[in-house]
């Protein structure tokens, strides 16, 4: 599984950087954990309001910032 | 009801009268009320905010004309969030969504302008009345601004090479159960409110000093119907203050209770919230100094002559 956060240094972004790592060792599995910051990728997942979280290439959530459970449950 | 129990408690529990009892009980007063509403009022834009979000605006702007365009996105400005953070893929996602530059500007505008915590303290300060006269000049600003923006021709200026992706947008949907949007709703709520209580608190306690033991004359001559640059100053003072809207807004009540025009401080409010420094300097990673430039004078125009179209006429 591959998770991918994008944004471009906002505070939600560092912020929901921490709580998707804490969701990954919480979860125990091995998870590839990727921070985009560069824009024009970003909007190629078609995400205009940061921070984007993408799973395996999908768009889950955006604009938000999630708790370690609302993640743990797109991960689980 | 809440005004007989400060009352009281001022007067017969603590036994403060003068300038300390009034100051104390405005301090009391206001700080309750404003907490309540802002509570009340961010917890009800939040959610019905669940049912939009920014991908879901661009969507539905994608191939409107100009005129129709700069109205719908006004309109959606006041529902969405706005964080000056995400101005950047904001801008160039409505560019590759081939968006018109005046339709993308009118919801930069508006966004900001019209966010629920201005909403809520303008709510709780003024009446309903004030806030819907701030509402409907800022829609009226954002429709505006975007469309001079919109006819000047400025994509030139928009320093990324942005490709405009082909064909329609797919029409975003957003599956919620009720439960979930009371759940985000109270969770945003929360957060907000962690942010900027205490700059409340400081308002409202500079506000109550204000309100004791600053004389009226005082206000009125620097602020007031004495002196005629007023509005263009409270303008430019604005501009740096965003982050703090929270922290002003309750001054410039007690300014307007002193003898400040209400004019002038309903442009002061504008300014705080649509001209924002730090947006200005992250939207400069992506728009030429000329265009900002632009943007910050026909907005900072605009405001400046409602303001003294309504000191005028009032």
């Amino acid at each position: 599984m591959k998770i991918e956060i994008l944004g471009t240094g906002c505070s939600k972004c560092t912020a929901l950087e921490a709580v998707v790592k804490e969701a990954i060792a919480k979860s125990g599995k091995f998870i590839q954990l990727e921070k985009v910051d560069d824009i024009m990728k970003i909007m190629e997942y078609q995400v205009v309001s940061t921070p984007g979280l993408v799973i395996d290439g999908k768009v889950v959530s955006t604009g938000k910032l999630l708790s370690v459970s609302e993640v743990l449950s797109f991960i689980a | 009801m809440w005004k007989e129990i400060v009352d009281y408690l001022t007067n017969n529990l603590l036994q403060l009268d003068g300038h300390l009892g009034e100051a104390v009980n405005f301090f009391i007063y206001d700080t309750v009320k404003i907490w309540f509403l802002l509570i009340t009022i961010i917890f009800v834009v939040s959610y019905l905010r669940t049912h939009f979000n920014t991908e879901y605006v661009r969507a539905h702007l994608q191939g409107k004309s100009q005129l129709y365009g700069n109205i719908l996105a006004a309109l959606f400005g006041i529902i969405t969030p706005f964080c000056s953070c995400s101005a950047i893929p904001l801008f160039l996602g409505f560019i590759q969504a081939r968006i018109p530059i005046g339709v993308t500007f009118s919801f930069l505008i508006s966004s900001p302008m019209n966010n629920e915590i201005a909403i809520a303290l303008l709510f709780g300060l003024f009446g309903w009345k004030i806030t819907a006269v701030y509402i409907g000049f800022g829609l009226l600003v954002a429709i505006v601004g975007g469309f001079i923006i919109g006819r000047l021709g400025m994509e030139k200026y928009i320093l990324m090479d942005v490709k405009p992706m082909e064909g329609e947008l797919e029409e975003v949907k957003i599956n919620l159960t009720n439960k979930e949007r009371i759940k985000e709703a109270y969770l945003y709520t929360r957060d907000i409110f962690k942010d900027i209580y205490i700059y409340v608190l400081i308002g409202v306690g500079v506000g109550a000093f204000i309100h004791g033991y600053i004389p009226t004359d005082f206000i009125a001559k620097y602020a007031g119907a004495g002196n005629p640059f007023a509005v263009l100053i409270a303008v430019v003072m604005g501009i740096p203050m965003y982050s703090n809207a929270a922290g002003i807004m309750p001054l410039v009540e007690v300014l307007t209770g002193k003898g400040m025009l209400l004019g002038t401080a309903l442009s002061f409010m504008m300014a705080v919230t649509a001209l924002s420094l730090p947006e200005a300097m992250i939207l400069k990673k992506i728009l030429h100094v000329k265009l900002i430039a632009t943007f910050f004078t026909i907005v900072g125009v605009d405001i400046i002559v409602i303001g003294y179209l309504f000191n005028f006429l009032l």
